[in-house]
């Protein structure tokens, strides 16, 4: 086989294995905006806030130490005492619930019936609030994430492919996992919302508001729940980017490779936020190997926006996004 | 009642005027946002040196050193803002640590007369006096650090390096793109072959670019990066089982910022610097005593010794030794901006003054001039220990080839002057 051809399979893998991490983040999107019609500008921050507070306190860090030993002349960092993981991510998750709460008394609540743009534009105040909070809460600085995810290239895939092609393929471990637990979310998600009274209620209120309110069903409860269900979304993309670069500030821009999901695969779409992502990490890899260095490289940013407004053009919802139609 | 006023306005001034005698330093610096992790370190280590200079010595020269904080944010907007909202405080000397920023400033603070320092970064060709009467980049620059490293490599490889292929990885920005003319002079000149790798800001998401270095297989890979950026290629080449012996970085790619998230993958890194690492100096013994007992620390008090740190304190300690020659050339002690310029430029750092200021060997010995605003131009390498958890020191300070860049900072810096219209200085 053409060594070519070799690498495009390589580069295609890969690609696969980016857009499940892009669908990662722009599952928190759909979930939110299919509930409520809200686009949550804070996703990627919830994201990054989550994966903060997973380390804080996985490592026993004191929260607002900065704060209080400003305030009162202590010296304190550190409980001295390290959390299990297991343990940091089901306490990480209670805390994720407790902002969904919170979000939805302090913010939502008093913003019911208020046009979309402005329930926009709390998101986005909310963002920047939830950045300087985790900032002030866990540190400015760069932290190791260590859950025991498995990291590195896969030796047997890179065995198995070199026995058969003669050339071994790059597959990353953490990339492996991150596929299996996106496919369990995704079946996770899709069973709650069959079979469960809380899903199907959620589903009710996606379809129609006034219809779920007029049979009992609590918007306030469906808020909680669906940006609860967010925030376990946004814990888990935040582990898995964590991993990646350590968990620090800049994990919030994530949210840019959410975008272009987004766009190709519908906002209110779980299955379109997965194939949307497989479409953009195939699409913009596969054009960075061919044709990035005709063009001086760099090209995957863009690219995935050209590649999603290319098919905006045909499928203005997206491709498994709720087809359009005003009457008038 | 007019007379309770009138005193009122008396004491007023009388209570300011010795705040207006300061020594102004603005700050510019980032303590939020994604290159918060980097600006801290910086700022903490800047203002602790000036603190330890008011607490211990008086202020310089018996002028007090007030600093002037001000948040970018690593956005070059804020930091012209900052400036702006500065610059009339009596500011002395900038040190945006920003390339972006640097370059919004050369025009504005060259009109405005007041001297900036882009230590390590910014515009190589300021390092021409000549042209950059108010610019300086001492003690190194990029181009240097493209030529350190070239060198480096070329020492590894038993000096010939024809036929070797040499991979670039950067930030695609004016910042990342700064070292690539060097580098494809250094190419012709020593034969290997270069290849230029662009990341997108941030950096983030770099598999194309690794899987592309595993398939062509250089035999070093250099990274112009930063941020983010440096934290991902450095795991993403632990992945792909690149020898980290052959992945050198700049000296912006070279904090434990960097490193450390990727643990024991990491080791054996190296990075370029421009003066060394550590705490084991004579002088942390004093900020120790001035600073860090007395609660005045910086921040949250935790970045001693960081590279980042080391580099805020060093730049700090360039500024207060350029300001002291200022007050020797000018015999006042509360200099202004212009004064301020004349000692940068008559700055001189040996042995026996690093070793009198409790900093022995931390930086290179380089002399400033009219003509010469960029200093020595040399570098060190430091390789990552990632079981000891610390940057060792693996060579002495390297000297730029200045064969090939000296020729290429006369004509970036002619056509700096030809654009603005600047009539040469200096002959």
């Amino acid at each position: 086989m053409p060594d070519q051809l070799l690498f495009a399979m390589e580069v295609t893998l890969n690609g696969l294995m980016a857009g499940v991490l892009y669908a990662l983040v722009a599952l928190g999107f759909v979930l939110i905006f299919k509930a409520s019609g809200i686009f949550n500008y804070a996703q990627g921050v919830m994201a990054l806030f989550a994966a903060l507070t997973l380390v804080g306190i996985m490592d026993g860090q004191v929260p607002f130490a900065h704060l209080i030993n400003a305030i009162f002349g202590t010296d304190v960092h550190h409980f001295g005492w390290n959390v299990p993981a297991i343990l940091a991510i089901a306490l990480t998750l209670g805390v994720m619930v407790l902002l969904a709460i919170l979000v939805e008394r302090l913010v939502l609540r008093h913003l019911v019936n208020q046009p979309d743009i402005i329930l926009f534009m709390a998101t986005i105040g909310l963002a920047y609030f939830m950045e300087g909070f985790g900032d002030i809460m866990w540190g400015s600085d760069i932290k190791k994430l260590d859950v025991g995810l498995p990291q590195g290239i896969s030796e047997t895939v890179e065995s198995a492919t070199d026995a058969i092609f003669g050339y071994g393929f790059f597959i990353d471990r953490l990339d492996m996992v991150a596929t299996v637990i996106a496919a369990l979310l995704v079946i996770g998600l899709t069973l709650f919302s069959q079979y469960t009274k809380q899903g199907r209620a959620l589903r009710a209120v996606a379809d129609d508001h006034q219809a779920a309110l007029s049979v009992g069903i609590s918007l306030r409860f469906i808020w909680v729940l669906v940006w609860s269900i967010a925030g376990f979304v946004a814990l888990v993309a935040g582990m898995m980017w964590g991993a990646k670069s350590g968990v620090q500030f800049s994990l919030s821009l994530i949210a840019l490779k959410a975008l272009p999901v987004l766009m190709l695969g519908g906002f209110t779409s779980i299955p379109g936020a997965i194939v949307g992502g497989l479409i953009i990490g195939v699409g913009e890899k596969l054009f960075e190997f061919t044709i990035g260095p005709m063009v001086g490289g760099a090209t995957e940013n863009w690219f995935a926006y050209v590649l999603a407004l290319a098919f905006l053009v045909f499928r203005p919802q997206g491709l498994f996004g709720d087809r359009i139609i005003e009457r008038v | 009642m007019k007379l309770k006023l009138a005193t009122m306005v008396v004491a007023g001034v009388m209570a300011a005027a010795p705040v207006m005698a300061d020594l102004v330093f603005p700050a510019l610096s980032y303590r939020t946002g994604p290159y918060a992790a980097n600006g801290i370190p910086f700022a903490d280590g800047y203002q602790d040196y000036f603190t330890l200079m008011n607490e211990r010595d008086g202020g310089i020269g018996g002028e007090k050193v007030r600093m002037v904080e001000c948040e970018t944010g690593y956005n070059t907007e804020k930091g012209v803002e900052c400036y702006e909202a500065t610059k009339g405080e009596g500011a002395l000397i900038y040190q945006p640590l920003s390339t972006g920023i640097t370059y919004q400033l050369i025009p504005k603070a060259s009109a405005d007369g007041i001297p900036v320092h882009s230590m390590g970064y910014g515009r190589t060709s300021a390092k021409n006096g000549k042209v950059f009467e108010w610019i300086f980049n001492y003690p190194a620059n990029y181009w240097d650090g493209a030529s350190i490293a070239v060198k480096h490599i070329l020492d590894q490889e038993g000096g010939d390096i024809s036929g070797k292929k040499i991979a670039l990885v950067y930030h695609n920005s004016a910042y990342g793109k700064e070292p690539i003319r060097t580098l494809q002079e250094l190419s012709k000149k020593h034969g290997f072959e270069f290849v230029e790798i662009p990341v997108d800001h941030p950096g983030q998401e770099q598999k194309s670019q690794w899987l592309q270095i595993r398939r062509d297989k250089p035999d070093y890979v250099l990274m112009w990066g930063w941020g983010v950026m440096n934290q991902v290629a450095i795991q993403e080449a632990a992945n792909i089982r690149f020898p980290m012996d052959h992945f050198i970085g700049i000296w912006w790619s070279g904090s434990e910022n960097d490193v450390l998230p990727v643990g024991e993958g990491a080791n054996g890194y190296k990075a370029l610097n421009m003066h060394m690492p550590g705490a084991d100096f004579p002088i942390y013994a004093d900020l120790k005593t001035y600073v860090y007992d007395k609660g005045l620390a910086a921040g949250a008090g935790d970045q001693s010794g960081s590279v980042l740190y080391n580099r805020g304190m060093y730049a700090a300690m360039l500024a207060v030794e350029a300001a002291k020659k200022a007050q020797e050339l000018s015999g006042v002690a509360a200099i202004n901006a212009a004064q301020m310029r004349d000692g940068m430029e008559a700055l001189s750092i040996d042995a026996a003054k690093m070793e009198a200021l409790g900093l022995p060997n931390f930086g290179p010995e380089f002399n400033v001039s009219c003509e010469n605003h960029g200093g020595s131009g040399l570098g060190i390498v430091q390789q990552w220990d990632a079981a000891a958890s610390k940057w060792n020191v693996i060579t002495d300070y390297i000297e730029s080839d200045k064969e090939i860049i000296d020729p290429l900072v006369a004509e970036d810096s002619a056509a700096f002057a030809a654009e603005a219209a600047i009539v040469e200085r200096c002959n």
